[in-house]
């Protein structure tokens, strides 16, 4: 790719902890990549659409109030929807264990919990963009 | 504390001791980091001796539990008279369930209830609203109307208990609900105790439940205020809350400087209203956390009660000692905890609690070992709740008052974390005060660079988390954790809908019609939305009247 990766980090849901975002946000940022942070309460419809507007390679959701069962995965089929199924999603937050596996199923590429080096987020990123 | 000449001495042979014995140890042994500090980048000395209170003068900057500047305790005995109230943070699912986990709790030795409420509840939306959707008993429980009130503190007498409620957008209309229920129960209001969060400008800064702009949100916690003093008045009225800008990743410092920054606010804008500084002043409460830096938290707690006794004394002239006094309730800091190892939390927990009983906390909360994962489990909330029985029943620290006072290194941590937060508030101050420096994303942007500071220091190995970057294991995917029951969603607007064909509507329509005319005067709204309350008008439907009449805030995003 010839411009920097672009990058969406969204919150979803009603839950206002941003610490896990904006950490990742910055550190994306510091790793070259182009962020832009949603702020807090976006509905699926609206990060999609921002995806959409703002051209990006990676849209990271962050959760922490048990709504991700139900959230991810409907920005995964609303990107689909618009066409943007090239666009790779990752999710982090308080995810216990037993629901990655549907959640991985459901088309989120990686979900990180807490404890994860924002390194090993970058490598994640690096290695596994859907649009060349 | 010692004179000149004695301090002289001591100034010698500390330099004496440095050059010979250190010198010789450092020369064959190099210490552990080339700087020690703390997480508010006090600089942690090797050693600390009389030379570092030498400015300390006891009767002014310590005095005694009970009298000003409070340094020691709010109260003559502490712990010796009666221990902290231990009220451990609950609620999940629906009404029902939350009750019963409220009376197992009660059963178990807890003191105190503390409501947690799901996200619709915090920010206004009934659980048939679309936004709702998937957060329903998610992260606290569902309350829609009073009908849920009286189902969740059935058979528990409100006028025995002390209740605190974590809601702040919408805390007068649940203040109202607490007080409904409670007069069905034939309790009157003057009787109730508790506490309601209210703290909007903590909301902006670090935990995201705000829903009205600044100047109505100020609006409604003044009419609580001045309601709570004339018909309430043993509640606080406020919990001015340093915990989540701590879990948003500031540091000590920062955490007492931008909670006293938001009290200050506050007593501004009732004193601007009218009311008399000593009126509301003494029902005034704090919220802290309890982090892992044991001696650094317990000069925290000491510091932020010193200077907001000064605070209220020589900058707003409060006169009566009670409005001088810092009471504060402590949670143990979940950002410190693993989902790697959980049972490792137990320890970090036990650390925080020590931390929060020897700065004197008034009330205590402890997180259970499960919570980086999911909700707790009742297993681990008893753990939890045994924890603070262990140290308030067998610990020891509790026989005596601020055992720690008089510590050369505790002394000098209590007056260096207050300088960093005087200087923090004078900052604040040039800005035009707390809701100001929010606006611009002063408050904000400090918090983040302290907590990306923080974690690139735990990437690089700078700063080590047991089993997370050192010390790990391979762990198996099983564990037990609380799942909330998705069938609550459903049943929640299933009593919605039933509530909504048998209230009388008609009434609803007339309460919340005068409500939307008294939000456009100067009026005080707790008596409207009381009545509202009272005709069984849902939280999402007050709350949508005041929207239509306050509009919402829009959140400035800062990177």
């Amino acid at each position: 790719m010839d411009r920097p990766i672009r990058v969406l980090v969204a919150k979803p849901g009603l839950d206002g902890h941003d610490r896990g975002a904006k950490v990742v946000a910055r550190a994306l940022r510091d790793a070259g990549m182009e962020v832009i942070y949603t702020g807090l309460r976006q509905t699926p419809e609206q990060i999609v659409a921002g995806a959409i507007q703002e051209d990006v390679d990676v849209v990271a959701m962050s959760i922490l109030s048990g709504a991700h069962n139900h959230l991810f995965p409907k920005v995964v089929n609303l990107l689909k929807d618009e066409g943007a199924d090239d666009v790779l999603v990752i999710g982090g937050g308080v995810i216990p264990e037993d629901d990655i596996p549907g959640l991985i199923e459901a088309g989120v590429e990686a979900i990180f919990t807490p404890g994860t080096a924002t390194s090993k987020i970058v490598e994640f990123i690096n290695n596994n963009l859907k649009r060349q | 504390m010692l004179d000149d000449k004695k301090l002289g001495e001591v100034q010698e042979s500390l330099n004496n001791w440095e050059e010979t014995d250190v010198a010789k140890a450092i020369s064959k042994f190099p210490e552990r980091k080339s700087k020690f500090s703390t997480s508010s980048d006090v600089e942690v000395k090797r050693l600390y001796t009389p030379v570092d209170v030498k400015e300390l003068d006891y009767n002014e900057d310590l005095g005694y539990p009970g009298e000003y500047p409070f340094t020691r305790g709010v109260q003559p005995t502490m712990y010796r008279g009666r221990l902290w109230t231990m009220r451990q943070y609950a609620g999940f699912g629906n009404a029902e369930e939350s009750n019963q986990r409220y009376k197992y709790l009660l059963e178990q030795g807890q003191t105190g209830l503390s409501i947690a409420f799901d996200l619709p509840t915090q920010i206004g939306y009934d659980s048939d609203h679309p936004l709702s959707e998937g957060e329903v008993g998610k992260v606290g429980v569902a309350i829609d109307s009073l009908k849920d009130m009286e189902i969740l503190f059935d058979g528990i007498p409100l006028e025995k208990v002390s209740t605190s409620m974590t809601i702040n957008a919408p805390a007068g209309v649940l203040l109202a609900m607490y007080i409904a229920v409670a007069e069905k129960q034939g309790t009157s209001a003057d009787k109730l105790r508790g506490t309601i969060q209210n703290d909007i400008l903590k909301e902006y800064i670090a935990r995201g439940t705000y829903i009205f702009p600044p100047e109505p949100s100020m609006r409604l916690i003044t009419n609580i205020f001045d309601y709570c003093a004339k018909n309430v008045p043993q509640w606080n009225t406020i919990s001015i809350s340093g915990y989540h800008i701590r879990e948003a990743g500031s540091t000590a410092a920062q955490e007492v400087a931008f909670t006293l920054a938001d009290g200050i606010a506050y007593v501004e804008a009732a004193i601007k209203t009218g009311l008399d500084v000593d009126d509301f002043a003494p029902r005034l409460s704090f919220f802290f956390n309890a982090h892992n830096d044991l001696l650094e938290e317990i000069a925290k707690f000491r510091a932020a009660r010193r200077l907001w006794a000064k605070i209220m004394k020589e900058r707003f002239g409060a006169k009566k000692e009670k409005s001088m006094q810092l009471k504060f309730h402590t949670q143990t800091a979940g950002s410190t905890l693993t989902a790697q190892q959980p049972d490792n939390n137990i320890i970090r927990v036990t650390i925080q609690t020590l931390a929060a009983v020897l700065g004197g906390t008034q009330s205590l909360h402890t997180n259970s070992r499960d919570e980086a994962l999911a909700l707790p489990t009742e297993d681990s909330v008893r753990i939890a709740l045994r924890t603070q029985q262990i140290v308030g029943y067998e610990s020891g620290v509790t026989e005596t008052i601020d055992p720690l006072a008089g510590s050369y290194y505790i002394e000098s941590l209590t007056d260096q974390i207050e300088e960093q937060a005087v200087k923090y508030i004078e900052s604040i101050d040039e800005l035009g005060g707390a809701p100001k420096a929010i606006a611009k994303g002063y408050i904000q942007k400090e918090i983040q660079n302290a907590a990306y500071k923080y974690q690139m220091e735990v990437e690089a190995n700078e700063k080590i988390v047991v089993g997370v970057n050192k010390f790990q294991i391979e762990e198996s995917g099983k564990k037990d954790l609380l799942k909330v029951d998705p069938e609550v969603e459903k049943s929640q607007r299933e009593k919605l809908a039933k509530l909504r064909s048998e209230r009388d509507n008609q009434l609803v329509d007339e309460t919340l019609k005068t409500l939307k005319e008294k939000a456009n005067t100067d009026e005080n709204l707790m008596y409207y939305i009381l009545d509202a309350v009272k005709a069984y008008a849902t939280l999402g439907e007050i709350c949508g009247v005041l929207r239509e009449v306050f509009g919402e805030y829009e959140q400035s995003v800062i990177l």
